[in-house]
């Protein structure tokens, strides 16, 4: 249900998030073709126990029959039984720059799934909806390739060190530089893979009597990171303000479990776009009560940065606040850099701390030298420092983009979860014989997309996810809408019972969207 | 001419069917055995249909036939 959120003033712009809920029919048709595969599922499990059928998956060894069973967990017996079936849309071998086309490798399967040969064909020119490339970085010509070039014959690719003993190069200063100039904090400091750099840097803020709060649907990353810490974690429901309020409240009344002394620190983890849902945290909400109960905030941009607001420096510039609210910004240079690596923000102290005392800076090497200059060069051109404005262009595209899309698959009447303004589109699938035919059919008219699946989603709840970026034109967003629309109607996708009256000629600004109920 | 769309629309229909029961992922050896147990079960429930509801309707009408009628009766001797 679309509906405009004023809280107190705190927002600037209308919220407009909307997960509509599952249809009953669509729920209970979902439910019986997974009881359908399940029977199956033990059907072949039990031939290939009897010998009937080859047996192609990993078992444990004769001698090891008598131990703890390995493969027999729910999660082993979907990966048997069901995931096997549609593997075939996942792990696609790619052969070009991951732009807003791509060339992938054809390959066949001749034993359904469990082995693969290719055929050697190249098929060209497939519209990539998958990639994180938000803002078209992700190019193999332009200025950015050519200074990563020249950095390359300047120094190499290895760095051969870790950052505390002989990796610390000039270019990480500068890149550090300006990533704290970028976000509008005192310091950063950049890492070499975005995974450890939630991993390894959340033990090193929080320990043994911290309260962790995090999110529900938060990243596998942020949930290692906690779960390593050794702090009590507690989760509240996605992006309800309400329920974090309280566990806020109750934290702060009753202390630690036994011994009810106050907590050390109370540190609640929120990323800035949830990627398998496309919604956009409640962060003004999330500051006033970070203010208000005296906790630290831990904010993950991966997906956000670059991707909204208006100069295109996240989730804190869409909403128009103080990037000096959040106590530690972290984000990812893989999705709208076209680069790898993460980066951490902050004061000045915090950030000297993390450089003695974070796993990553001590035992991880750190960035190679090219993925740093891609990364200086992108943010300068985003920054509008290289003296065009492309990178403001880019910001803008990615925006329009975004709105054409989901207004587009929302006027044909697919169910689209998340917010009106992120640039991850997920297209709920429900059914799982759906999900292997969608990437099929998507697959043979030219378009890569990821669909998502049991166990990254509730297990009825499985979506396509799209991945808008500013290099797509309007004619590859218009081909690629008239194939979702075609493949919709074959695989009878239009499950929404909101159906929206097609906008005119109105701009964005004026929010209300005209429903009518079939 | 409508044949064709006809036709068409009751392809898609298969098609629909073989996607909400999984069949659509299935081995042809397995898509065989899912078939035939379903089109079996469908015969025979068909089959007990047509032996038992017809008396099942008839019994039941006559059984509010009875009840009517009685009242009928009652109603002639009345009057008379």
């Amino acid at each position: 249900i679309n509906h405009v959120v004023h809280n107190g003033g705190l927002y600037k712009r209308p919220f407009n998030e909307a997960f509509e809920e599952t249809p009953m029919l669509v729920a209970v048709l979902t439910y019986v073709g997974y009881g359908v595969l399940t029977l199956f599922g033990y059907l072949r499990d039990f031939m290939r126990q009897w010998k009937i059928e080859k047996c192609q998956n990993a078992i444990e060894r004769e001698e090891q029959k008598d131990f703890v069973p390995l493969y027999q967990d729910f999660e082993n017996f979907y990966t048997r039984n069901l995931y096997m079936r549609i593997r075939d849309s996942w792990n696609r071998p790619i052969c070009s720059v991951p732009g807003a086309k791509v060339d992938m490798m054809e390959r066949v399967s001749h034993d359904y799934n469990w082995t693969f040969t290719y055929t050697g064909k190249v098929i060209k020119g497939i519209i990539n909806m998958g990639s994180y490339n938000y803002l078209g970085f992700a190019q193999n010509n332009g200025t950015c390739q050519q200074a990563a070039a020249k950095v390359l014959s300047q120094y190499g690719a290895g760095v051969c060190s870790s950052r505390q003993e002989m990796g610390n190069l000039d270019k990480h200063e500068e890149l550090e530089k300006l990533v704290a100039r970028f976000l509008g904090v005192e310091s950063a400091m950049a890492y070499g893979m975005g995974f450890a750099t939630n991993s390894m840097n959340i033990p090193a803020l929080v320990g043994k009597g911290c309260l962790i709060l995090s999110d529900e649907l938060n990243h596998a990353s942020l949930v290692l990171g906690a779960r390593l810490s050794g702090a009590t974690i507690r989760i509240f429901k996605h992006n309800n303000m309400q329920s974090l309020e309280k566990l806020l409240k109750d934290a702060i009344v009753h202390g630690q479990p036994r011994t009810r002394r106050p907590w050390k620190k109370i540190l609640i983890l929120v990323e800035g776009i949830y990627s398998m849902e496309g919604s956009i945290v409640r962060l003004p909400e999330v500051i006033a009560l970070k203010k208000k109960y005296k906790s630290y905030l831990y904010l993950d941009e991966a997906h956000s940065i670059g991707a909204l607001g208006p100069n295109g420096r996240g989730v804190v510039d869409y909403f128009g606040l103080n990037p000096e609210d959040v106590d530690v910004m972290m984000g990812t240079f893989t999705k709208s850099f076209g680069a790898a690596g993460g980066y951490i923000g902050g004061k000045k102290e915090l950030i000297d701390y993390l450089r003695t005392y974070s796993h990553s800076a001590v035992y991880a090497t750190s960035l190679s030298p090219p993925v740093v200059e891609q990364i200086i060069t992108s943010m300068k051109c985003i920054m509008g420092e290289d003296g065009t404005t492309f990178g403001k262009e880019c910001v803008q595209q990615l925006a329009e983009n975004t709105r054409y899309f989901r207004r587009r698959l929302k006027e044909m009447g697919f169910i689209i979860y998340g917010n009106e303004d992120s640039p991850v589109v997920p297209l709920m699938l429900y059914m799982p014989a759906k999900i292997g035919a969608f990437g099929r059919e998507m697959l043979k008219r030219n378009i890569g997309v990821v669909v998502v699946g049991f166990p990254a989603t509730p297990i009825i709840e499985s979506r396509a996810r799209f991945c808008l970026s500013a290099a797509h034109t309007k004619e590859m967003l218009d081909t690629a809408l008239k194939e979702i629309n075609e493949v919709g109607d074959l695989l009878q996708l239009k499950y929404s019972r909101h159906r929206l009256v097609p906008l005119l000629d109105r701009p964005f600004d004026e929010t209300t969207y005209e429903e009518t109920e079939d | 001419m409508d044949f064709k769309s006809m036709k068409y629309y009751l392809y898609w229909l298969y098609c629909q069917f073989e996607l909400i029961t999984c069949s659509y992922l299935m081995e042809p050896w397995e898509k065989l055995l899912f078939y035939t147990f379903n089109i079996t079960m469908l015969v025979m429930i068909s089959y007990t249909a047509y032996l038992f509801i017809p008396v099942h309707i008839s019994t039941a009408f006559q059984f509010f036939l009875h009840l009517l009628g009685n009242q009928h009766e009652n109603a002639v001797s009345i009057v008379k």
